[in-house]
């Protein structure tokens, strides 16, 4: 990896710190990737300025990312967002190295990934890193619960552990009763769920998630979400999740980063990215969403100490979790984790909240009547 | 007349020099190598002449149940052995069904580790495929008299050539099988750690599995089509009942000979298929393509 001191200055409104933080969890520096047979002549050509559109053009190569530096801390659901074909599943497979990067630094708890020999990688893929794919990925002549247990099995414990393993793990995805299926005998959602308890019965710090909802029917989609949060508050995992829609990374996204064209457009907390979306690109997507469920109470309420109010809200809660109360109310209290009450929101100020944002009013449809 | 270019006699001559060397200095080496082959071919046609018809026929008969659990294809397999036994082919039969089990078990022995190497490097599947080609196209009389040669005639030839045609199919649908594993599902396999004999035990070839068996199937068939040249150069069996009836004008002979031929070839590829289908099902590939 000689290219690594050659990586331009990375996003501007990421400031990049040399060594990182030992909170991080995966920390990325420049990583770019082009396919194609010559990658090293193709990558001075993009250093040198030239857009992904422009190097395709000339040398025949896909930019598969370009330049991409990330912070991703430990503990929270850290989303990549994007169209198909900006990169973010070739991002994904480089936290655990199924794709090797052209150039740049992946650091994951504290160890160089790249610098990894094939045995140390094949030890880390076993013990630090778990994945979740899109098509599932599961073995179709293995029952549910050799399946759970494969990663376990691949890292060599032994059956009997293992197996009591993926009998949990296959109960707290709600599963029971499923275990001597053969996977082509479940709908697709469970199948997902098979997915999910393979990778948690690893029990590693990290879960990959590419895509893992993208084939599930809403309703099913939904569910998985909301027992992906539940999951993630109870076992306190760094879960680096990969998807299309925009809806869903300001559902489970604690940070959200957006991706085009293999290159990072923004990087931040879903209400940095509803209220202040750094470009155009991200303006599309903004305009199509449900401000109300992007944006959360406290970014918005009023600080300070006020009579307990009759209704309250915990300060995780979002828009669209406060406006029924309103109905009954005019304050809604908003309380911190240990239930004191730090501030106030009323009406007014969610309306306010969802109009303003509104990127470009004249483009809003004019009122009727 | 297409003018000559070069002299080709030395070449010619090279070549046959080049293969009575090879007999006289090396013939016996050959023939000890060859040897276990020889046990292995002469065990199995002990075997299946020593064991009563009505056995053998039990036993075919209920592996044809194992892989269909219907009465049809034991049937079918019942009714083409006592065909076998009333016209008075039952101990050719054996010695042909002995010659096409050896050659079947040698080729799989051989053919299934070319198909993980040809599966696993495009040099080396570009280097194999050619040579595939030859074995299958090359009029096996070509190979079959050097063979006699070195070995003398006898059996030995006769399993050599027979292996020779009938292991391509297998190594190819082998390559064929391990390739077209879903990507996925190897992918999946990879980011939990595995390494490569983990993926191609655990994953490749359970899913490989129907393919190869078709390739086993194509090799039994290719083995069969094989015993009435094979019976020329000293095999026995079926063929050689083929090859007298020809040779005395007995076209009854000939006829009730081939039929007994085709009866073993239903039976085997029948069965085979049927075991093809079977974990086909139970992997589930019949539903997801």
């Amino acid at each position: 990896m000689s290219e690594v001191q050659t990586r331009p200055a990375p996003v501007a409104n990421r400031p990049a710190t040399p060594v990182p933080a030992p909170e991080l969890a995966i920390a990325m520096r420049g990583v770019t990737k082009i396919f194609g047979d010559d990658p090293q002549t193709t990558l001075a050509l993009l250093q040198s300025g030239k857009s992904k559109s422009e190097v395709q053009a000339e040398t025949n190569h896909v930019v598969g990312l370009n330049n991409v530096s990330l912070d991703i801390a430990k503990g929270q659901i850290f989303v990549v967002m994007g169209l198909s074909g900006s990169g973010k599943s070739t991002l994904i497979r480089h936290v655990n190295r199924l794709i090797e990067p052209t150039a740049g630094e992946i650091i994951v708890n504290g160890s160089d990934v790249l610098k990894m020999s094939l045995d140390e990688l094949r030890t880390y893929r076993r013990t630090q890193v778990a994945m979740v794919f899109q098509k599932f990925g599961l073995l179709p002549h293995r029952s549910v619960i050799d399946n759970v247990a494969y990663g376990l099995e691949v890292r060599g414990v032994d059956t009997k552990t293992r197996l009591r393993e993926a009998a949990k793990w296959i109960e707290i995805v709600g599963l029971s009763g499923y275990e001597q299926s053969q996977p082509r005998q479940l709908s697709g959602g469970q199948q997902q769920r098979v997915g999910l308890a393979r990778a948690l019965a690893m029990d590693t710090d990290i879960i990959l998630m590419d895509e893992a909802f993208s084939a599930l029917d809403p309703l099913i989609r939904s569910g998985m979400q909301d027992q992906l949060i539940e999951l993630q508050k109870s076992l306190g995992k760094t879960i680096l999740f990969i998807t299309h829609d925009f809806d869903e990374a300001l559902k489970i996204g604690d940070r959200i980063a957006v991706l085009k064209d293999g290159a990072l457009q923004q990087e931040g907390k879903p209400e940095d990215i509803v209220l202040r979306p750094a470009n155009e690109h991200i303006e599309e997507f903004v305009r199509e969403v449900n401000k109300a469920r992007a944006i959360h109470v406290r970014s918005i309420m009023d600080r300070g100490e006020f009579d307990p109010c009759a209704a309250s809200v915990s300060k995780d809660s979002r828009c669209e979790d406060v406006l029924p109360m309103f109905a009954e109310h005019q304050w809604v209290g908003v309380l911190d984790a240990d239930g004191r009450q730090i501030g106030r929101v009323t009406l007014k100020q969610v309306i306010k909240a969802l109009a303003r944002y509104t990127p470009q009013p004249a483009e809003t449809p004019p009122t009727l009547g | 007349m297409f003018p000559d270019i070069i002299d080709t006699r030395p070449l010619r001559r090279a070549v046959d020099d080049g293969l009575n060397w090879v007999v006289r200095h090396w013939g016996g080496a050959f023939e000890a190598a060859a040897h276990p082959l020889l046990m292995l071919l002469k065990s199995i046609e002990n075997l299946l002449i020593a064991t009563p018809w009505w056995f053998i026929t039990a036993i075919l008969v209920g592996i044809a149940w194992l892989a269909t659990r219907s009465w049809k294809l034991p049937a079918v397999v019942f009714v083409a052995l006592i065909f076998l036994g009333v016209m008075d082919l039952w101990d050719d039969a054996m010695t042909t069904m002995a010659l096409m089990i050896a050659a079947t078990l040698t080729a799989i022995v051989l053919s299934i580790p070319v198909g993980v190497w040809m599966s696993r490097s495009l040099n080396v599947r570009k280097a194999i495929t050619p040579i595939l080609d030859l074995m299958q196209t090359l009029p096996s009389f070509v190979y079959l008299i050097p063979t006699v040669m070195i070995f003398g005639p006898g059996k030995i030839p006769a399993l050599i050539a027979t292996i020779v045609y009938a292991s391509p199919p297998l190594v190819r649908l082998t390559d064929l099988g391990l390739r077209s594993v879903d990507p996925a599902v190897m992918e999946a396999s990879r980011a939990f750690g595995t390494n490569p004999r983990q993926r191609l035990l655990g994953v490749q070839i359970p899913l490989a599995l129907p393919t190869i068996l078709a390739g086993v199937n194509q090799t039994t068939m290719m083995a069969l089509s094989m015993v009435v040249i094979a019976s020329m150069i000293g095999a026995g069996g079926l063929g050689y009942q083929v090859l007298q009836g020809i040779g005395r004008l007995e076209v009854s002979r000939g006829l009730f000979a081939g039929l007994g031929i085709v009866a073993l070839a239903i039976i085997f590829d029948r069965v085979t298929q049927s075991f093809g289908k079977q974990l086909q099902a139970r992997i589930g590939l019949a539903e997801a393509r």
